[in-house]
């Protein structure tokens, strides 16, 4: 059954330090509070796992907490690059990062891999890529029955995922609405899920079909009021475009990144606890 | 009859009227957005646009900024999950055409959007494959647009991120379950399509007022130019229209929403 926890005390007893952490939302619904909080946590030496790492891992990783990054596709969307990611990895600041790149298709089926509780995920992908000598998890099998090489990658399992969503009912059941990327593989497949929620809510109102998931499948919910800004939550806020603009000029400098984060993260009130 | 226009303007006019009515096609963010929205909005009403956050058969009013937008999910006709986008539209075989971007393409058309340089050092370091290595392999055929310079058209990239025909050309030959591969490459200077035989990117059609030698010299292989070399016709008044319609009611729908609570 779900855990009704302040997003710090959700943090604190769930993201350890060295675990490997999931943070998901596809554009939509990314944890932004949730990652804000493990930055004024001070977590260190996570591996990060996210397809597009976005600008909340952009902050993660000039924040200092992340040592690796498994990731698909590593932009600011629509604006350019994570200045923060290739400091990380050009230059090792503020410190060095290893990286495993993957394709989306790969990642995804990896993730739902995980969530079906199967060592490895198989999908007809990178053919003729150059990203399998690069990354020693991207292996060919055969097809049992038609001999097709196909392409296999170990399943994802996190220790934690973490996931924004529209609501949880007082029974920590939650609904995700809108484009729901892969926010259900990530907390199936992860050993514990968090769930940060606009709000709580007596019913959930939705009809069979929705994209509910169970109370008993997730550790702890977490109120975080427009937890996923500058993303969005569908029905709640729009996309903040312009941060996103914004942040190449905060990003790309060190120094301008340090006093954003001092400013907007490390020095506010943050989660209530 | 002969409009002013801009030669994005005539990329993007070029590379919407390549897709089809009818045709289903995996979108990217960006150049093929704008062409195949154009498309939807012009010659083509009944093409099928997917965009790899889930969103099929949509149709936005603005153009996106990122590839998950709320809006592609609200004028979608559904909206699957991620896993489900690839696993069951795209692998699956529901998708006729594959509509990308990418940093660099080189002679055989494989497409580098991982990074300038050796991988362990790069030099520039770039976002990476996100959906494209598998859009260009499993969709039926695959469109590329960009613009056109040195540093854009290489001999060779220095990553296939996403394959066009291989380092040989051959890289298709003889594997199963694949897809034609680019089938043509559109510039702002020209079209350029396969050599049937060789694979290699050649030009067969160049757009109005564009010489021989502005191709050459923005290209980094000694480009060929097919036999029966064609001019692209020039955007019409009413695709200019629809295409700066599109464009300003999406500047201004960018500009417009900001919260800035954190800026």
């Amino acid at each position: 059954m779900a855990e009704f926890l302040s997003l710090h005390d959700a943090v604190s007893n769930y993201v350890k330090d060295g675990i490997t952490l999931a943070m998901e939302g596809f554009t939509h619904l990314i944890p932004f509070a949730a990652g804000h909080e493990i930055i004024r946590q001070e977590r260190r030496d996570l591996t990060l796992i996210r397809m597009t790492p976005d600008l909340i891992y952009d902050q993660l990783i000039g924040a200092g907490c992340a040592s690796k990054v498994i990731f698909s596709w590593g932009g600011n969307p629509g604006v350019g690059s994570l200045h923060r990611l290739r400091d990380a990895l050009e230059n090792g600041w503020p410190r060095k990062i290893e990286i495993l790149e993957h394709s989306h298709a790969a990642m995804a089926c990896a993730y739902e891999a995980g969530a079906a509780g199967l060592p490895l995920a198989i999908l007809r992908g990178y053919v003729g890529s150059d990203l399998p000598k690069v990354n020693n998890q991207i292996k060919f099998i055969e097809c049992p029955f038609t001999g097709e090489r196909l392409a296999a990658v170990p399943s994802v399992r996190p220790d934690v995922s973490i996931v924004h969503a529209q609501k949880a009912d007082r029974q920590g059941n939650v609904l995700v609405q809108g484009i729901i990327g892969v926010q259900k593989e990530a907390m199936l497949a992860a050993k514990a899920c968090i769930v940060t929620v606009e709000e709580i809510v007596d019913d959930l109102g939705v009809g069979p079909n929705a994209c509910v998931i169970p109370g008993w499948a997730v550790a702890a919910i977490a109120v975080a009021e427009r937890g996923a800004h500058p993303s969005y939550a569908y029905g709640y806020y729009p996309r903040d475009n312009r941060f996103y603009k914004e942040w190449d000029a905060i990003a790309r400098d060190r120094e301008a990144f340090t006093r954003w984060l001092d400013a907007n993260v490390l020095n506010t009130e943050g989660a209530q606890q | 009859m002969n409009p002013e226009y801009n030669s994005a303007e005539m990329m993007t006019v070029t590379a919407a009227r390549a897709l089809e009515n009818g045709m289903t096609c995996f979108v990217g963010i960006g150049l093929p957005s704008e062409a195949a929205n154009l498309a939807r909005l012009t010659h083509a009403p009944n093409v099928v646009l997917i965009y790899e956050s889930g969103t099929l058969q949509t149709k936005p009013e603005v153009l996106p900024l990122s590839i998950g937008d709320g809006e592609l999910c609200e004028s979608a006709l559904t909206t699957v999950s991620v896993p489900e986008m690839f696993r069951y539209w795209l692998q699956g075989g529901h998708v006729s055409v594959g509509f990308l971007g990418t940093a660099q393409v080189d002679r055989f058309a494989n497409l580098n959007t991982t990074l300038i340089g050796d991988y362990i050092s790069p030099k520039v370091r770039l976002p990476g494959g996100g959906g494209a290595p598998e859009i260009a392999t499993n969709a039926g055929e695959v469109f590329v647009t960009l613009k056109h310079s040195k540093r854009t058209f290489v001999k060779d990239v220095d990553f296939i991120t996403t394959l066009g025909f291989g380092r040989d050309g051959k890289s298709r030959d003889g594997v199963p379950n694949i897809g034609k591969g680019p089938t043509r490459v559109i510039s702002d200077l020209c079209v350029m399509k396969p050599d049937p035989d060789t694979k290699e990117l050649t030009v067969t059609s160049l757009h109005p007022g564009v010489s021989k030698q502005d191709v050459i010299e923005a290209t980094g292989w000694d480009v060929r130019f097919v036999s029966g070399l064609e001019t692209t016709s020039a955007p019409s008044a009413h695709e200019l229209m629809i295409l700066r319609d599109l464009k300003e009611r999406t500047a201004r729908h960018h500009a417009g929403e900001s919260v800035g609570e954190k800026s």
